[in-house]
């Protein structure tokens, strides 16, 4: 939307196009008024090169408001129109990035419960494999009496049967650790559809900059720099704590990795 | 170490509590217990008896660095161990964790081993 600028500039030069057209056409008449000493017919010049201007003025905002409506009605968050908040897609934004939440926070879950599922069962067979190994060995040196290897034949026999159930489980598991990733292509969709909707809203609000520029250089009004710098200035940090880092490598200020942070921390003497 | 000391684990997302509780259940820390936020934390830590804070920087009602203070500025509390696992990386944050009396920080997300080393760490510092 960087155009825009250029549109309100052009706005504004037609209006001093029109404005300059009539002084032309009416500045060679007013010097031969002036010069005949006629200062009413004079007068009534000047009232029609002021009537030019305030028309082309009552035109202009006209013409700002209605692109500003419309650009509001691009915007779809309208209060007081029917079914705005059906029509908002800021709305829709917060329930699209509500269902970002949840499914991250399922797929964790699910995740986490596949695990700790796992985790016993592979326990089980490190165990009893140490177990076993230490026993076999035994055997294999011939320090193992014949009811003990009875003993333990059977013990094998029922690690083996188990290790085959347990490792269809764990492989089962594996599985469904899998597809629990599939999270990140459905929120990756969403969250694209949510940032083209934040360009969509930054391209409209910008649009209706533009518009606001023009109504400043049609009317005449001047901002103090001083007053929008100081109400732009991002606001002061507090205890609240800024969030993940996005892009920690570009931060001067920021720390990269546990490596930065304990080195700084050993500066400070912790 | 002692493997049966009790720690409060603080943080308002649930899985990252569950991540912490899981990784310290495998380093052999099983006595834990969990709080979603810096308010709801400051009364268990103030009548349980614990002898070892997990928290959590960013959350709703009290943050972890305003709960560290008031760790620090309560009498029965001020030397309980401190370890704060959290996003914030900007290294004003870490300097004011620091000033507020933090025995070690994880910036996240981190790993197994990271967690590990730290709570060694600050154990090793506590009990030399």
């Amino acid at each position: 939307m960087r155009s825009d600028s250029g549109l309100a500039v052009t706005q504004y030069e037609s209006i001093q196009a029109r404005l300059q057209q009539a002084v032309e056409q009416h500045a060679g008449r007013l010097q031969e008024h002036l010069a005949a000493g006629d200062w009413a017919a004079a007068a009534q010049l000047v009232d029609q090169i002021n009537d030019i201007r305030n028309q082309s003025l009552y035109e202009e905002v006209a013409k700002l408001t209605r692109e500003l409506h419309s650009a509001i009605l691009d915007l779809q968050i309208e209060s007081g129109t029917p079914h705005a908040q059906e029509m908002s897609q800021i709305n829709d934004v917060n329930e699209r990035l509500n269902y970002v939440m949840n499914m991250t926070e399922k797929a964790a879950n699910d995740t986490m419960d596949l695990v700790e599922a796992s985790a016993p069962l592979v326990n089980y067979i490190s165990y009893e494999a140490q177990s076993l190994t230490a026993d076999w060995q035994r055997f294999t040196r011939r320090e193992m009496p014949l009811d003990e290897f009875r003993d333990l034949a059977r013990r094998v026999e029922a690690f083996l049967l188990r290790s085959l159930h347990d490792s269809d489980q764990m492989s089962a598991h594996l599985n469904d650790i899998l597809t629990a990733q599939s999270f990140q292509d459905l929120t990756g969709q969403v969250i694209k559809r949510v940032t083209e909707l934040i360009g969509y809203v930054e391209d409209s609000l910008a649009r209706m900059g533009g518009m606001a520029r023009t109504v400043d250089l049609v009317a005449g009004i001047e901002h103090d720099p001083e007053t929008l710098q100081k109400s732009s200035q991002p606001r002061q940090s507090d205890s609240r704590g800024e969030g993940p880092q996005i892009r920690a490598d570009k931060g001067e200020d920021v720390v990269s990795n546990q490596v930065d942070v304990d080195d700084l921390l050993s500066s400070l003497g912790l | 170490m002692n493997k049966n000391m009790k720690i409060l684990i603080v943080d308002d997302f649930s899985t990252m509590r569950r991540i912490i509780k899981n990784l310290l259940r495998d380093l052999g820390f099983t006595n834990t217990e969990e709080a979603d936020d810096g308010s709801t934390a400051l009364p268990m830590l103030q009548s349980g008896n614990f002898d070892f804070l997990v928290t959590d920087w960013n959350m709703p009602q009290m943050t972890g660095i305003d709960l560290l203070r008031a760790v620090r500025a309560d009498e029965r509390l001020k030397h309980l161990p401190v370890l704060m696992v959290t996003a914030e990386a900007k290294r004003d944050q870490i300097i004011e964790a620091a000033q507020a009396g933090v025995n070690g920080y994880v910036v996240k997300p981190f790993t197994a081993q990271a967690l590990q080393d730290k709570i060694e760490k600050i154990f090793e510092r506590v009990n030399g």
